[in-house]
C-alpha cells in the first residue's frame, strides 16, 4: 500500500495507454442560459467538447467562466437550454428526471470543495453513503468503505467524525465517498480549494491514483495552478466557451 | 438510507432534543388541559353517573341541566307510571341545603333523597350506591331517624383531615342529620358536599312546599328503546325525560354555553398547539437548513425526492412520536399525581382515549407542519447547489 506522501510525489504515470477509445462525456453545440428577457445571461455558448475515458480532465478558467454549470450538466444536475450531451453513452438530454437521479446514483462520484460530509457521520459511515443509495446491506457498505478508507491513508481513521478531521483528511473521505460505488465518471469541484499546498497536492494525487482508471473518466474543476501537473488534459474556459485543450503536459504549466 | 436520516436527526444534540421538548410540551400542554377540561365537564355531571339504576331521567320540561331544579308534584309519578314502555319508575328528590357545622360555621350542601316507597323490580332502592362504593358504615342505617351519608370529599369540607368517625351531625335549615355513613361519590362541579338520605327525610331539611319531587327515575321494560320511551313520556305527559346518555349531554352542553370553561380552556389548547408548531417547526426547520447542503450532496449523488421526502418524514415521524409520548405521559402522569397526592381538592382530570387521538392528531398536524415547511426547502433546492 503507497502511503499518502508517496502518492502526492510519485511521478505520473503515463495513461494514455490505458485510454479507451469510446467518449466518456459528450457535449455537442452546449448552451446554458439563466433568466429571461433582459436579465437572461448565458453560462455557456455552443459548447462542444469530447472526453475520453481514462483521463483526468483538468476544467480551469476564470470565475464565472461556466466551468460549474458545465459540471452540473454533465454530472446531471442541470438542464442545457440547448445541445445535446451523452455521458458515459447515455443521452442526458432525452433523459427523464427519476431516470437521471438513478443515473447519478449509480455512475457518478461527486467531490465538493467543502466536502459536504455529514457531520453526524463517522468517516467510514460517510464513506458508504453511495452504497446505501444504492440499497447495499448496512454492514457489507461499511466493510467496502472501510477498504476504500484504508486506500486513502485514512484506516486509522476510520470512526472519526468530520469535526475531528482535518480539511485534508475529510477531502479523502469524501475521496473514499466518491468511488466507493466504483462510478464510471467522477466530477470533482475545486477539491483542492480549501486546502493548503501541500494538502491539495495530497488530495490530487489520490485522485490521479485510485481514481483514474482505464474505463472511468475524471474531471476536476480547479482554479489552482499548482495541481495542473496531475491531469492529463486541460479544457481552459473563459465566457461560457471552451478557449483551449491542452494535451502536452509540458505546457500545463504556462 | 433510514439510517441515514436517523443519524442525521439524532447527530446534533441539542436541536434534536429542542425538537422533541416543542412537541412533549405542545403534547402535554394540549393533553392536560383537555383532561382538566373534560375533568370538570363531567365533574358537572357527577350525580348523573352516580345515581344507578335508571335509564331515564323525567323532569319538567324547562329543567336545562341536572342542578336545575323545578319541583313537580309527586301525582306526576302515576302519569309516568302509566306511559307505555315504562316498567317501573321512582321519586328522587334533590336540592341544595345549608348546613350548619358544630362550630357555626355554615356549608351549602346537595341532599339526594332516594325513593325508599317505591323500589326497583328486584326490591333495591333506585339510586344506592354499590356496595363498592360505601367506605364506611352500614347502607341500612339510613333507616335510623335523621340518617344520612355524606361523601368523602364532602367529609374533608366538612371536618377537614379528620379521619370518618361515626355519630356526627350536621344541623341542616335547623334540623339535625346525623352521619352513619360515608359514601365515595364523583367529584361535583360545585363542590359541594353530597348527602344522601331517604327521599322523605330529604323533604323535611328544606320548607315545606307543594310540590317536591326533583326528577323521576325510570326504568325501560325490556326490549323498547330507551329514546322510544322517553318520546312516550313527553309526549303522553308534556315533562321532559331523557336517556342517561342525552342528559349527561345536556347538562354538560349547558356548561359549555354558560360558562367560559371551554373558550378559556380551548385557548390554552390552541396554545399549546401554537407554542408546539413554533418550537418543533422553527427548530425542525432551522435543522433542515443546516443540513441543506448534505441534502443537496445526498441528491446529486442519487437519492430521489421521494427518498428524501421519506427521510425528513421519518425523521418528524421519529420526534413525533417521542415527543407525543413523552407529552401524553407527562400529562399522564400529572393526573396520577394529582388524584394520589392532592388529596383536598377532588380530581378534575378525565384522561379518555378520546384525549389520546386529538392529541396524536394535533401531534401528527404540528410534525407535518414542520416537515412540509421544511421539506419545500429540501425538494425545491436544486442539487447543483452543492457545487456554488
Amino acid at each position: 500500500m503507497s502511503s499518502v506522501q508517496e502518492v502526492a510525489t510519485r511521478p505520473i504515470r503515463n495513461p494514455k495507454s490505458e485510454i479507451r477509445n469510446e467518449k466518456s462525456v459528450s457535449l455537442k453545440n452546449v448552451t446554458k442560459a439563466f433568466g429571461v428577457g433582459d436579465a437572461k445571461t448565458f453560462a455557456l455558448r455552443d459548447v462542444t467538447l469530447d472526453l475520453p475515458y481514462g483521463e483526468l480532465v483538468l476544467l480551469v478558467g476564470q470565475s464565472g467562466c461556466g466551468k460549474t454549470t458545465l459540471i452540473s450538466i454533465v454530472a446531471g444536475l442541470l438542464d442545457p437550454t440547448a445541445g445535446e450531451v451523452e455521458v458515459l453513452g447515455q443521452n442526458l438530454t432525452k433523459m427523464g428526471g427519476s431516470r437521471k437521479v438513478r443515473f447519478r446514483g449509480d455512475n457518478i462520484g461527486f467531490i465538493f470543495q467543502q466536502y459536504n460530509l455529514i457531520p453526524s457521520l463517522n468517516a467510514v459511515e460517510n464513506a458508504c453513503v453511495p452504497l446505501l443509495i444504492a440499497g447495499w446491506n448496512r454492514k457489507k457498505a461499511l466493510e467496502k468503505a472501510g477498504h476504500l478508507l484504508e486506500k486513502v491513508g485514512l484506516g486509522n481513521r476510520m470512526k472519526s467524525y468530520a469535526n475531528q478531521l482535518s480539511g485534508g483528511q475529510q477531502q479523502r473521505v469524501a475521496i473514499a465517498r466518491a468511488l466507493v460505488h466504483e462510478p464510471k465518471l467522477l466530477v470533482c469541484d475545486e477539491p483542492t480549494a480549501a486546502l493548503d499546498a501541500a494538502s491539495g497536492r495530497t488530495v490530487m494525487g489520490l485522485i490521479r491514483e485510485v481514481a483514474v482508471q482505464p474505463d472511468r473518466a475524471v474531471i476536476v474543476v480547479t482554479h489552482d495552478s499548482r495541481v495542473y501537473d496531475f491531469g492529463d488534459r486541460i479544457v481552459s474556459m473563459n465566457d461560457g466557451g471552451i478557449e483551449k485543450i491542452e494535451t502536452d503536459r509540458a505546457q500545463f504549466q504556462h | 438510507m433510514n439510517w441515514v436520516a436517523l443519524r442525521m436527526l439524532t447527530g446534533d444534540k441539542a436541536k434534536y432534543i429542542g425538537i422533541v421538548f416543542g412537541v412533549s410540551f405542545a403534547a402535554l400542554l394540549m393533553a392536560q388541559q383537555s383532561a382538566i377540561f373534560c375533568g370538570l365537564m363531567r365533574n358537572t355531571t357527577s350525580q348523573i353517573q352516580d345515581l344507578e339504576g335508571a335509564d331515564i331521567w323525567v323532569m319538567d320540561k324547562s329543567v336545562q341541566f341536572v342542578d336545575d331544579i323545578k319541583p313537580m308534584s309527586e301525582n306526576r309519578l302515576l302519569r309516568v307510571r302509566g306511559v307505555e314502555g315504562v316498567a317501573w319508575a321512582v321519586k328522587l328528590y334533590k336540592s341544595v341545603g345549608r348546613a350548619k357545622l358544630a362550630d357555626g360555621t355554615f356549608q351549602q350542601v346537595i341532599l339526594l333523597g332516594l325513593d325508599y316507597d317505591n323500589k326497583d323490580s328486584q326490591g333495591r332502592v333506585v339510586g344506592q350506591p354499590r356496595p363498592e362504593r360505601i367506605i364506611a358504615g352500614n347502607w341500612d342505617d339510613l333507616e335510623q331517624p335523621d340518617a344520612v351519608f355524606l361523601d368523602e370529599f364532602g367529609w374533608r369540607y366538612l371536618f377537614g383531615d379528620t379521619p370518618y368517625e361515626p355519630g356526627r351531625s350536621l344541623e341542616i335549615n335547623n334540623k339535625r342529620a346525623n352521619i352513619v355513613g360515608m359514601v365515595k361519590c364523583k367529584p361535583t362541579f360545585q363542590t359541594f358536599p353530597i348527602l344522601y338520605t331517604k327521599y322523605s327525610q330529604a323533604i323535611q331539611y328544606n320548607p315545606p312546599e307543594p310540590k317536591t319531587l326533583s326528577f323521576i327515575l325510570v326504568k325501560a321494560q325490556d326490549g323498547v328503546p330507551h329514546e322510544q320511551v322517553c318520546d312516550n313520556i313527553a309526549k303522553q305527559t308534556g315533562m321532559k325525560a331523557q336517556t342517561n346518555d342525552q342528559f349527561f349531554w345536556t347538562t354538560i352542553q349547558y356548561y359549555m354555553e354558560r360558562t367560559g370553561i371551554p373558550i378559556n380552556f380551548g385557548i390554552t389548547v390552541f396554545l399549546g398547539f401554537v407554542v408546539g408548531c413554533a418550537i418543533a417547526g422553527q427548530t425542525f426547520y432551522l435543522f433542515t437548513l443546516e443540513n441543506l447542503k448534505q441534502f443537496g450532496s445526498l441528491k446529486a449523488m442519487g437519492v430521489s425526492n421521494s427518498r428524501i421526502i421519506g427521510m425528513v418524514m421519518l425523521q418528524a415521524l421519529v420526534v413525533g412520536l417521542i415527543g407525543y409520548g413523552l407529552g401524553v405521559g407527562g400529562a399522564a402522569g400529572f393526573g396520577l399525581f394529582f388524584e394520589t397526592f392532592v388529596k383536598s381538592t377532588p380530581p378534575a382530570f378525565y384522561f379518555g382515549w378520546q384525549i389520546l387521538v386529538i392529541s396524536a392528531v394535533a401531534v401528527a398536524v404540528i410534525i407535518t407542519l414542520s416537515a412540509a415547511m421544511s421539506l419545500k426547502k429540501v425538494l425545491f433546492l436544486e442539487a447543483g447547489v452543492v457545487f456554488r
